[in-house]
């Protein structure tokens, strides 16, 4: 009961992190149909930002921990719009008009770009997030201890999951996203501007996954420059798990995975955890390639 | 240039290029060309998967890792020679291929291109993790044999380079054969329309299958001769990085051409090797390259010259 409670939780809390990373690959499927392979090392980009903002500001201060955290989460957050919004503007729309296959090597470019440009810019090593930022105390749940940085995790994602959800169901952005997504063409003849859309995507969603970097080191204490390869391909999955190009199936399987990796680690083998996760990927596309929810990615033969 | 002074030239530098040890280049650059060439092979077999069949598969670093570890655990384990373990590693690597490859063959591209990923990772993970008790962990394997070739104990690197090269040149032979035949122009037909390729009684699904096995019998081949002039090999050879190297290489030599792929694999092998400073920052701009070139040459650098046939005069103009 004590690993079921522990892992419950510790699933819960990745998964969230997930989920805000699938978020931004669903979205961007959604409107293009096209995966941004560049999308984990914005997310890697986020993290290392996030890192630098907290050590040169250090925290509290005069405005106190939590505030000045959110001021930090804010300013990740929109760097890494701007940082989304340039890649979509430089390597993907000029390739609008040409093959899907253009766009998937250009994004495939974009992030060993990316990746490299972290490693250039702050080194191969790994790097320490500033420890006691949430206080490391625990509260009790169901009789079990469960560290308070998990609970702020998870609960920071849900959140943010849930804003993103009202944005996109209540107000007129979300409809003209929403709508794109499911016919560009008749979006376009109903007078929505969808290349404002597209860039609007592709600001949402680096700024989540910005923001799900800050939160890994955070609740994990240390980033590496090539992290933005395993969590893109994990947050894919879970992508992929809840049926791509779908919201909601993004933040399911955000959450569904993280469960999944957790109890996999604690019940079937910690090393062989990743691989796991892949074969979960493969099993996806091979068994149920339309997700929980929606989306078919197969040819038909 | 006629085409026949091109041919007479590209034979000159063909003879050059092999008498290069002979010509007294250091140790260093020859080791430099030996990369070079493990890199070409391997990119001519993955050129047949995205060159030809045009499926994008970025797993390749897979069945080159099976390869090296079966040529390396049966001659350290049983000591098989070094060159009887060739058609076992690459009969391994073909076999992987055909087990991992079957289900997820009827994926569309980008989706193919992460899965494949999926594996070269799942395969990583299984070799750290030390499966069968075989592979020896993180460290790998190490104490693999030097091959014999005709009596003759190869040691040096100009013998490599010769073995290395030789071992190209028979390659690209084949290949070309490969390419011209019925199965290479069916291959090309998937690639450029499937649904045409299927209407015209291709079993498309066979032909991709048939083209990632034979990709990954090549690049199983390649292991063994990795394994045995590295002497040491551990899972960090094969990570994922070396899988996107290759495909970088396909990509911005020209899809589905050999001179490209060459090309390629000197250019992202051997050019960084001139300018040292740039060894560190050599994947941003061959990042940054394949963005670009991606928007103004998504062909390629060198792309696939189009094939021409000689056809009797009367129907010359009404076919061509």
């Amino acid at each position: 009961m004590e690993i079921f409670i522990q892992q419950l939780t510790n699933g819960l809390a990745v998964g969230g992190i997930y989920a805000l990373i699938a978020l931004g690959y669903t979205m961007v499927y959604g409107v293009l149909k096209l995966i941004n392979f560049a999308h984990g090392d914005l997310f890697a980009l986020g993290a290392y930002l996030g890192f630098t903002l907290l050590v040169s500001f250090g925290m509290g201060g005069a405005i106190g921990t939590g505030p000045a955290l959110l001021v930090i989460a804010v300013m990740v957050m929109g760097m890494s719009a701007l940082v989304g919004y340039l890649l979509e503007r430089v390597a993907y729309r000029p390739l609008r008009k040409s093959d899907r296959l253009s766009a998937v090597v250009s994004a495939l470019g974009a992030s060993i770009f990316f990746q490299n440009a972290i490693m250039l810019i702050w080194g191969a090593q790994y790097h320490a997030y500033p420890a006691g930022i949430i206080p490391n105390i625990t509260i009790q749940i169901a009789g079990q201890s469960v560290p308070l940085i998990r609970i702020f995790v998870l609960v920071c994602s849900v959140v943010v999951m849930l804003v993103l959800y009202l944005f996109i169901n209540r107000t007129r952005m979300g409809m003209a996203i929403r709508a794109s997504a499911i016919d560009q063409g008749a979006a376009k003849l109903m007078g929505i501007d969808v290349r404002r859309v597209i860039s609007i995507v592709f600001m949402i969603g680096p700024a989540l996954g910005g923001l799900a970097g800050v939160m890994v080191g955070i609740y994990y204490g240390q980033i590496n420059f090539n992290m933005g390869q395993m969590y893109g391909l994990k947050a894919f999955t879970a992508a992929i798990i809840g049926g791509i190009g779908n919201i909601p199936g993004a933040m399911l399987g955000g959450l569904l995975l993280g469960l999944v990796e957790a109890f996999g680690a604690a019940y079937i083998s910690l090393a062989w955890r990743d691989a796991i996760t892949f074969a979960v990927l493969i099993l996806i596309l091979v068994v149920r390639p339309t997700g929980l929810l929606r989306e078919r990615v197969a040819e038909k033969l | 240039m006629t085409a026949q002074q091109r041919k007479i030239l590209a034979v000159i530098g063909i003879v050059i290029f092999f008498a290069l040890p002979e010509l007294g280049l250091g140790t260093y650059w020859i080791g430099v060309l030996n990369q070079v060439g493990i890199y070409a092979v391997l990119a001519l077999s993955l050129n047949i998967i995205l060159g030809h069949a045009g499926m994008f598969h970025m797993g390749h670093a897979a069945f080159f890792a099976v390869g090296a570890y079966a040529t390396a655990i049966l001659n350290t384990h049983y000591g098989v020679p070094i060159f009887a373990t060739m058609p076992v590693a690459g009969f391994a690597a073909g076999l992987f291929a055909l087990a991992v490859a079957a289900p997820i063959i009827h994926l569309r591209g980008d989706y193919l291109l992460m899965v494949t990923i999926g594996i070269v990772e799942i395969v990583r993970i299984a070799l750290i993790n030390d499966i069968f008790g075989l592979t020896g962990g993180a460290n790998g394997i190490v104490g693999i044999q030097r091959p014999v070739l005709f009596g003759l104990r190869l040691t040096r690197p100009w013998q490599f380079f010769y073995l290395i090269w030789g071992f190209v040149a028979v390659s690209m032979f084949l290949f070309r054969w490969l390419e011209h035949s019925r199965f290479g122009r069916a291959l090309k037909f998937i690639r450029e329309d499937v649904v045409a390729a299927e209407g015209m009684g291709i079993n498309t699904a066979r032909c991709k299958l048939s083209a990632f096995v034979i990709g990954a019998v090549w690049a199983g081949f390649t292991g063994t001769i990795f394994a045995t002039q590295m002497r040491t090999i551990s899972p960090g050879s094969f990570s994922y990085w070396e899988s996107v190297v290759l495909f970088m290489i396909v990509i911005l030599g020209g899809r589905g051409s050999q001179r490209g792929v060459l090309v390629g694999s000197f250019l992202v092998i051997g050019l960084p090797e001139l300018f040292r400073g740039l060894q560190s920052g050599r994947m941003l701009i061959f990042g940054a390259a394949l963005v670009v070139m991606m928007i103004f040459r998504p062909q390629g650098l060198f792309p696939a010259p189009r094939r021409h046939y000689n056809l009797p005069e009367p129907y010359r103009d009404r076919y061509l």
